[in-house]
């Protein structure tokens, strides 16, 4: 069985240290500008920060990957090329793209980098990841959460040296990633274009007699009682009405949780574990990376799983493992 | 820049229309409406696809005696062993171009020439160089691409860019089936509820504002995108082929009325005005293209 690799966010320089020092492998991140899919103010890294993480990480054997994982504007592609020039210069492990056009920049450009291919590109099947190996020479898919373990299994084999990576605790997209825009229907602003997703600038919490409605753009998400807390209006997780029935009609306020399923997830034969979370404090990161840093040791030494309990870090206290199981579906 | 040289694709019908409904929709289109183009073909639901196969070739059979150039649309979504080969299939077919709607197609039909749907991810000169490089002769953009971002894209483009004008916007998919979800069932056990709901399953906000609209796995918008009124400008930047996506009403005479806009027969108001009338119920939005939210109507100057 491979051991996988602990891919553990970070927004922040202190997060980076909190999850390299918590036992991650490696420290994903992105620079502080549209191309990284969490550009979220007051987070990511400059240059400077970048190239002083790199050091601490290497230092700790750790390695750092760069998600540049939005989609170039046309017309103005520059600040796209120069993140995966920066990247390169300044040493980091690999790059996570998802434009195929940023792709070929980055296979021309850098020979030597090594690149993953986003989730943001979707690619979940062994043609399309093998067109993405063969035409750019990626060493790795992060794979898209529409997969069950088992097609997860089948998929490893079918690829093989391809490697891949799975999200397994986090943020949970429950449309197919990088294939959304229903935050720009309400808003303007979107994943691909704008990597945000259901931005804060277009949140609103309005009180009425009834309680409080979160709004994101001119929409209603989801409605609360006086004392029930209001939760953030992800588009995907809101109350909506169809056949005349209010329910979270595409998924619950939910994060997904894979401790329970760790073994068969290794038994996949999948090379890293991903951590969702960039815009998440270094508790939440340390926490998280412990957790599963102590269910895949014991998984690899033959013991029991750990029984940790993530719960108070999940978003509305659920969890789920998704698409990982058919039922989901 | 003459309207003449402007084309009209009618898009596959993305619902999951009764079977003989869908043949004599597109039987109707072959006799009747002035588009030069027709996409058949599934594009959401692999379950779908034993419902129309055996009526595809009569269709494009009927649609080629009635002047139009035939398209096999593809999955937008392909994961199963079962998706896959019928994606190794549809890329063998000699008889028609086909629309890749993902870079699996893509991948299978490269060194041919191809048609990329709205579903691949075309947001830059870079993307759109690969995949004109692969074969792609037609590119059919994505629908969240302001005017700005068009004009980049078209100023480059070797091949022949498409515009969605008209019809629900497709916004996301899903390996999630939110028909079957929204009728307690499970995808296996779906009973094709999908099939209740022609235009979409309409979702609204708790507070009674039409949203979004469902079909199985997909997501589209509750409002239609019409962009008669942006035509004009649309051919400026170079755009020359507009698509029209199949919803539950008079799709010939949606047909007839971008044509007569685009010939300059009829102007932007006269255009607006009957797709009113031919959609009575519909609500209409063109936000994007305009930098806006997708949902916003923005008037014309």
């Amino acid at each position: 069985m491979i051991r996988p690799e602990l891919i553990c966010p970070a927004g922040t320089p202190a997060a980076l240290r909190s999850a390299v020092e918590a036992g991650a492998d490696a420290v994903y991140l992105g620079f502080r500008d549209e191309t990284n899919a969490r550009n979220f103010p007051g987070l990511n890294f400059s240059r400077k920060e970048l190239e002083e993480g790199i050091g601490f990480a290497h230092d700790k054997g750790a390695k750092i990957l760069v998600a540049i994982n939005t989609f170039p504007k046309s017309g103005e592609p520059e600040i796209w090329h120069s993140a995966v020039d920066d990247a390169a210069r300044l040493g980091a492990d690999a790059v996570i793209l998802a434009d195929i056009g940023l792709l070929d920049y980055a296979k021309r450009s850098h020979p030597g980098l090594r690149l993953h291919l986003s989730v943001q590109a979707a690619a979940p099947n062994p043609i399309a990841i093998g067109y993405y190996a063969e035409r750019f020479g990626i060493r790795r898919v992060v794979l898209p959460r529409v997969l069950t373990v088992p097609e997860i299994a089948d998929l490893n084999e079918a690829i093989a040296p391809i490697e891949t990576e799975v999200f397994v605790f986090g943020g949970l997209c429950v449309m197919t990633e990088g294939r959304c825009a229903l935050s720009s229907y309400a808003t303007g602003r979107s994943p691909n274009m704008n990597g945000v997703c259901s931005p804060a600038s277009h949140v609103r919490y309005i009180e009425s007699a009834r309680g409080v409605s979160s709004k994101l753009g001119d929409f209603t998400i989801n409605e609360f009682g006086r004392n029930e807390p209001a939760g953030y209006p992800t588009l995907c997780k809101g109350r909506f009405v169809a056949k005349g029935k209010a329910s979270y009609l595409f998924e619950e306020p939910t994060s997904l949780n894979t401790l329970s399923i760790l073994p068969e997830l290794m038994k996949a034969g999948v090379t890293a574990f991903k951590i969702e979370g960039r815009q998440r404090g270094r508790a939440y990161v340390a926490a998280v990376v412990q957790a599963f840093r102590e269910g895949v040791d014991a998984v690899m030494a033959g013991k029991p799983l750990p029984d940790i309990d993530l719960a108070h870090i999940t978003e509305g206290g659920r969890q789920t493992t998704g698409a990982y199981e058919k039922s989901w579906r | 820049m003459s309207g003449a040289s402007a084309k009209l694709t009618l898009g596959p019908v993305l619902f999951h229309w009764q079977p003989e409904d869908w043949r004599d929709f597109y039987f109707r289109i072959a006799d009747e409406a002035d588009v030069d183009t027709v996409h058949v073909g599934e594009v959401v639901c692999s379950k779908r696809t034993p419902f129309y196969d055996k009526l595809i070739p009569e269709v494009m059979e009927r649609l080629a005696a009635g002047g139009k150039e035939v398209v096999l649309s593809s999955l937008a979504l392909i994961m199963s062993e079962r998706e896959q080969e019928m994606a190794r299939g549809l890329a063998v077919a000699e008889r028609a171009l086909i629309e890749a709607n993902d870079m699996t197609l893509a991948a299978l039909l490269a060194g041919r020439n191809f048609v990329v749907g709205p579903f691949v991810n075309i947001y830059n000169e870079g993307t759109l160089g690969v995949l004109e490089g692969m074969g792609a002769v037609r590119l059919c953009l994505p629908p969240e691409l302001p005017a700005e971002r068009l004009t980049a894209l078209a100023a480059c483009a070797k091949s022949e860019l498409e515009v969605l004008a008209f019809g629900r916007l497709p916004l996301a998919i899903s390996a999630r089936c939110y028909a079957a979800r929204a009728h307690n069932l499970s995808k296996d056990g779906c009973l094709y509820v999908c099939g209740e709901h022609p235009d979409g399953m309409a979702v609204d906000t708790l507070d009674d504002v039409p949203f979004l609209a469902v079909n199985g796995t997909q997501t589209l918008s509750y409002r239609m995108i019409d962009l008669s009124a942006e035509l004009l400008q649309l051919r400026q930047i170079g755009i020359r082929r507009f698509r029209l996506s199949p919803q539950k009403v008079d799709m010939v005479a949606v047909a007839e009325t971008f044509r007569a806009t685009l010939n300059g027969a009829i102007d932007a108001e006269e255009a607006c005005s009957r797709l009113e009338n031919i959609c009575p119920d519909a609500e209409f939005a063109n936000g994007y293209f305009h930098g806006q939210p997708g949902h916003a109507l923005v008037e014309a100057d």
